[in-house]
């Protein structure tokens, strides 16, 4: 996202006030599917507020990510349904096979994750979608059978290219 | 005047008020954490409760308004049974290692647990392992400590203007930190200590000098000397239990040679001579129609504040460098010099009522040649620390004065530690510079007590010159923000960070209220309403240093050991 982009979002939120700080970093991450700080800076300055209350309201919310997000986004559904066929243990499975924590995005920008309150899916839990594409009925060795074959993929595709 | 009943008795309140401040002035005191004085209530911890007759719940005194007629209860079994599962859910994610916190003794936290009979551990709960962050010369933050009261977050945003701090996350991961997480290097802090002043417990304190001020007190290759603020004199007592406002200069000097330092100045001296450089600063810029309003620079805090909020306002600060700065840089030229003493084997200590300090002492600015001006900065409160562990009672010394070149001070200078001072002193030694002649009332009025923003039209000689004093960044800001929108003109400006001045500065006795700020105020008028020298310009001290040395204020020797720029400033604001 360049500079244009977050001025086309600014530029529609004119004499915007704090209010519009939610929407905004909506729009941004709708676009660049994070919040970088750059941007958090720009949209202080934008609506007179520190960084730091940006920050803090950001960070209460689930929805927004400061890291830009991996080529494979990986949601995992918290959802009631998906909680009571143990969805928790899948988010523990990714999580250590990833290794990372949910928010944050591999070292190697191959995989981000993101906990959602319900996909809307409960019928298939319990449910995570990669880039869209949902599995239904997972667990813990599902799932990383599943992150595999991406990984896989993304090689198989980086070599065909080469 | 309206009656309310509090546990079978009845009371007065005013119309309008908070129970919590109906009741305090009758003496009843209730437990608070959120609660700040002179600010909106927040409601935040719920300690304040108290039973209402008639209620369901229990109601937080902070933020219940009286009403005429209505029973309340402060002490009933339900309201201490209560307040006691508070604390005790508190301590459920609490370090426990009260005996190696600073704050062990006088934190608030402890304290309720105490008062409330707090024997056992009844929660446990997932205990945080955050991060301290020191990454900061001046503060260190703790955030396993922190109760998440909020009132650094709000000191640091609606006094100070400054919002470095705030609640990041939610639920059970809730933190207080700055934008992004980061180090309070990078945030927009400004080093102020304001957010230690009101910490209840041991999550925000300073970055202590202690150790290297002990190791070189004990090493004997190096002369150790030391400054002390005109701001610490007057708040030191209180660390030994005596009354807000008692002058204790000379004890203290006495201690400080009982803890060895071989030297011990009073940055009073400085201060003077900040007088001299700076007044005729002013009537240069005046008379050369340079950069106008001047702006002062004593105080750290505000000047990074300049730097990376208002980076066009930076030629209007004063270029000379604080009281502290110029002792350092003279004790390391010219006191060394005369002494013969190798400037590489003084170290050079100053004890100050600010953290802010810590952080100026580091500037890269701040040395000359790879030899700093000031080593180790040490707070009024770590001084304390140092007094006690040394086992010097100070109240059986005899009061000592402090030693040549650098130890007298005009009572000018001593104003310095209080809003409005700076500006009195300069404006007693910009009218004899300008006029020949001295002021005919030495105390300016206008300048004078604790408003945040004062102003005032001085005539000197045939100028009239207009000025302005705010302490407290919020109110600066207000008052830059006039000038940019060109509504307010002034020709010079004094701004210190903290509310009051230095007497309420971020290294100042804990638990300071605004009533022990005030004496301390008072106390610094009746030194000056008795000095023997009221003016800077008359310090013969000041004269022999100039004579012997400087030549004359901007002469080109002040312009390099007194004087130095500032620079725009990236930080995460
Ligand atoms: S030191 Fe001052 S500026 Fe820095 S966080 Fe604390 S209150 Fe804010
Ligand atoms: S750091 Fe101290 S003042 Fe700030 S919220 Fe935590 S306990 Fe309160
Ligand atoms: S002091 Fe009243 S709610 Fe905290």
């Amino acid at each position: 996202m360049n500079n244009t982009d977050l001025q086309v979002i600014l530029d529609k939120y004119p004499d915007a006030q704090r209010d519009s700080l939610i929407p905004i970093l909506q729009d941004i991450q709708e676009v660049q599917g994070y919040l970088s700080r750059e941007n958090v800076i720009e949209v202080g300055k934008h609506l007179k507020l520190p960084a730091s209350k940006i920050y803090g309201v950001a960070t209460f919310y689930n929805q927004f990510t400061f890291l830009p997000q991996g080529e494979y986004h990986v949601q995992v559904c918290r959802g009631t349904a998906c909680h009571v066929k143990g969805s928790a243990a899948v988010l523990d499975a990714i999580e250590r096979e990833l290794n990372i924590k949910a928010g944050q995005t591999t070292k190697d920008k191959l995989f981000s994750l993101e906990v959602v309150a319900c996909i809307g899916a409960c019928g298939l839990a319990p449910v995570i979608s990669v880039n869209g594409e949902f599995h239904a009925g997972v667990n813990g060795d599902k799932v990383r059978k599943i992150l595999k074959n991406y990984r896989k993929n993304h090689q198989e595709v980086k070599i065909t290219n080469e | 005047m309206i009656k309310i009943e509090v546990d079978n008795k009845t009371i007065e309140a005013n119309q309008g008020e908070m129970i919590l401040d109906a009741l305090e002035r009758s003496g009843i005191t209730v437990p608070t954490l959120c609660h700040m004085k002179d600010k909106f209530p927040s409601g935040a911890c719920r300690m304040c409760m108290v039973e209402l007759d008639g209620a369901n719940g229990l109601i937080p005194s902070c933020a219940f308004p009286v009403r005429e007629g209505m029973k309340l209860k402060t002490h009933s079994p339900r309201v201490v049974r209560a307040r006691k599962t508070i604390i005790e859910l508190l301590l459920a994610d609490h370090p426990d290692d009260c005996l190696y916190c600073v704050r062990n003794g006088n934190c608030e936290l402890q304290t309720l647990s105490e008062e409330y009979g707090v024997r056992q551990r009844r929660f446990s709960g997932k205990k945080h392992a955050y991060n301290v962050d020191n990454s900061s010369m001046s503060i260190i933050r703790d955030p396993d400590k922190c109760i998440l009261c909020g009132r650094c977050v709000r000191v640091c945003e609606e006094t100070q203007g400054v919002a470095a701090l705030d609640f990041i996350g939610r639920g059970c991961d809730t933190v207080v930190g700055t934008a992004f997480n980061e180090g309070l290097n990078v945030s927009s802090c400004v080093n102020c200590g304001q957010c230690i002043m009101v910490c209840p417990t041991g999550a925000l304190r300073e970055n202590s000098s202690l150790k290297e001020v002990i190791d070189a007190l004990n090493d004997p290759e190096m002369t150790v000397v030391v400054q002390h603020a005109p701001a610490v004199s007057v708040t030191l007592a209180e660390e030994f239990n005596m009354k807000a406002g008692s002058d204790i200069c000379g004890l203290m000097t006495a201690a400080l040679r009982n803890l060895g330092f071989d030297r011990v100045f009073d940055t009073g001296f400085s201060a003077d001579l900040t007088i001299m450089e700076e007044a005729s600063e002013l009537a240069h810029r005046i008379k050369t129609g340079g950069v106008l309003p001047m702006m002062t620079s004593c105080s750290p805090g505000w000047i990074k504040y300049v730097e990376q909020y208002y980076p066009d306002f930076i030629d209007n600060l004063s270029t000379c460098k604080s009281p502290q700065q110029m002792m350092g840089a003279v004790i390391k030229s010219y006191f060394a010099e005369k002494q013969g003493i190798d400037p590489r084997k003084i170290f050079s200590v100053s004890v100050m009522p600010c953290t802010a300090k810590k952080f100026e002492a580091d500037r890269a600015e701040m040395s000359d040649d790879g030899i700093t001006d000031v080593d180790a900065v040490l707070t009024t409160r770590e001084l304390a620390r140092l007094i006690r562990l040394y086992g010097i009672d100070i109240n059986k010394l005899e009061p000592e004065t402090a030693d040549t070149p650098f130890g007298k001070r005009s009572s000018a200078g001593k104003l310095f530690a209080a809003t409005g001072g700076v500006m009195e002193a300069a404006a007693r030694t910009a009218h004899y510079l300008l006029t020949g002649k001295e002021l005919a009332d030495l105390k300016i009025k206008p300048l004078r007590g604790m408003k945040g923003i004062k102003e005032a039209q001085l005539k000197i000689g045939d100028l009239e010159v207009k000025i302005a004093v705010v302490s407290g960044l919020e109110n600066a800001k207000n008052l830059l923000e006039e000038i940019k929108a060109g509504r307010k003109e002034f020709h010079f400006i004094e701004v210190m960070t903290c509310p009051g001045g230095c007497i309420n500065g971020g290294g100042q006795p804990y638990n300071t209220d605004m009533d022990a700020v005030r004496e301390r105020m008072q106390a610094l008028y009746n030194i000056d309403r008795d000095a023997p020298l009221r003016v800077s310009h008359k310090n013969s001290d000041i004269q022999s240093l100039y004579d012997d040395y400087l030549k004359e204020p901007l002469s080109e020797k002040s312009h390099h050991l007194l004087h130095t720029h500032y620079h725009k400033r990236d930080t995460i604001i």
